[in-house]
């Protein structure tokens, strides 16, 4: 089936079986690999992108549910050599040890900087449920997204 | 995967002829059950109808003394939308994770009837109707048994109408892993009674009539005290005992209940 979308702001216009996952189509056919395929069963939110602004599993969603629609990944996040906010903000709190988890992180954190009403601990912590990290034991991490929403960093 | 075909119908009236009833056609809404069930093979479907984008499908409005909500919005935008019932609004929002809420929808979550389903709890505590492509379906006919329910084959949810409560409640206590409820209890308090829902305990949603009695001659968590639930036919599984769950129904009745009052 063909299909069309914006990857990162770009369009991307290619033929796609239905049964391709949104993430297999992201990493193997757009090369874009900083989206992680950590469980392939919806458990862990490595694979977290954007679709439409929102934080969804892209290895829960078939790519062909994605045509004509907008998706960002990890890879659009940054603007060149400048990381954003809520990337500085997983830099200077050292919330990523062996970095798997963090582009499913950063995009879900991206998703709560946007939309969470109460941006308490509790909240954050909810928030970041679909995401599994081994390392960290998880505070550095609400504390960075913390950080990034005090800064107002959307 | 096995493979299949996907359309994206543009209306409503268009998915239905498309669908026409066959057995191995199937809706997909949110596809946040039925694409991890693609991937096991649980499911072979030879074409997908994807209603994810129907505009008629994705609608909540006011209606009379009701709140109607379409079958395709997402839990996140539930969450967000329904102000009239704040208890939906916050079972809506505690459904899954994020990703799951951003995606996922009541009406494909209550065709597939889990036995874990929040929304199982909030149709039938509050005795919404679930209006199809061919009739009205009463929650209390809707839920049969696991993961089925009372849709014909091809027949789709359009809508959910919930009558507006006096006052709601919704308590569940959460796998942590999964995100479905062991065990989740609706209580609302509206013009004909009182409605004591229960999720993730038996193998599809029930009601529980006297703690109903009990709370419609005083709706406190007082009133529950000395009520039990038998364990006999409720789910055991590695998560949790049918003694724990039976347990469970009781303490989370009580927190829905002074949900309800706060």
């Amino acid at each position: 089936m063909q299909v069309s979308f914006t990857v990162n702001g770009a369009l991307v216009e290619t033929e796609v079986e239905p049964r391709v996952l949104l993430s297999t189509l992201l990493r193997e056919r757009l090369g874009l690999t900083g989206t992680h395929v950590g469980c392939d069963t919806g458990q862990c939110g490595a694979c977290t992108v954007h679709l439409d602004g929102r934080a969804v599993k892209s290895c829960m969603v078939l790519a062909v549910q994605a045509d004509g629609r907008d998706i960002l990944t990890i890879e659009g996040v940054a603007v060149g050599e400048t990381l954003h906010p809520v990337q500085m903000a997983f830099r200077d709190r050292h919330a990523l040890q062996c970095g798997f988890c963090t582009p499913g992180m950063v995009m879900t954190a991206l998703d709560l900087v946007g939309h969470l009403e109460k941006p308490d601990e509790a909240a954050i912590r909810a928030g970041l449920a679909g995401n599994l990290c081994r390392c960290t034991g998880y505070r550095p991490i609400v504390e960075a997204v913390a950080d990034a929403i005090r800064d107002g960093g959307g | 995967m096995f493979p299949f075909d996907y359309r994206r119908p543009a209306a409503l009236a268009e998915a239905i002829a498309a669908h026409g009833g066959g057995g191995d056609v199937r809706y997909l809404a949110g596809g946040q059950s039925l694409v991890p069930a693609l991937k096991l093979g649980l499911a072979q479907p030879s074409v997908l109808l994807d209603i994810a984008r129907l505009p008629e499908l994705r609608r909540i409005r006011a209606e009379g003394p009701t709140l109607v909500v379409g079958a395709a919005v997402t839990h996140a935008a539930m969450a967000e939308a329904v102000v009239a019932i704040p208890a939906l609004a916050m079972l809506a929002g505690g459904i899954g994770d994020l990703q799951v809420r951003n995606m996922g929808t009541p009406g494909g979550a209550l065709a597939n009837n889990d036995p874990a389903c929040d929304h199982a709890a909030g149709v039938l505590g509050l005795g919404a109707v679930i209006r199809t492509d061919r009739r009205e379906i009463a929650a209390a006919d809707f839920f049969l048994g696991m993961f089925e329910t009372a849709l014909e084959p091809g027949e789709l949810i359009v809508e959910i109408v919930y009558s507006l409560p006096r006052r709601a409640g919704y308590a569940k206590v959460r796998n942590p892993a999964s995100g479905y409820p062991v065990v989740g209890v609706f209580v609302a308090e509206t013009g004909d009674g009182v409605r004591v829902a229960v999720t993730g305990a038996g193998a599809t949603a029930f009601r529980l009539p006297e703690f109903e009695a009990a709370l419609a001659a005083d709706f406190s968590p007082l009133a529950l005290a000395g009520l039990e639930v038998s364990p006999d036919d409720l789910n055991r599984d590695l998560h949790a005992s049918h003694d724990y769950r039976a347990h469970l129904i009781g303490v989370l009745a009580g927190r829905a209940v002074a949900d309800a009052r706060r």
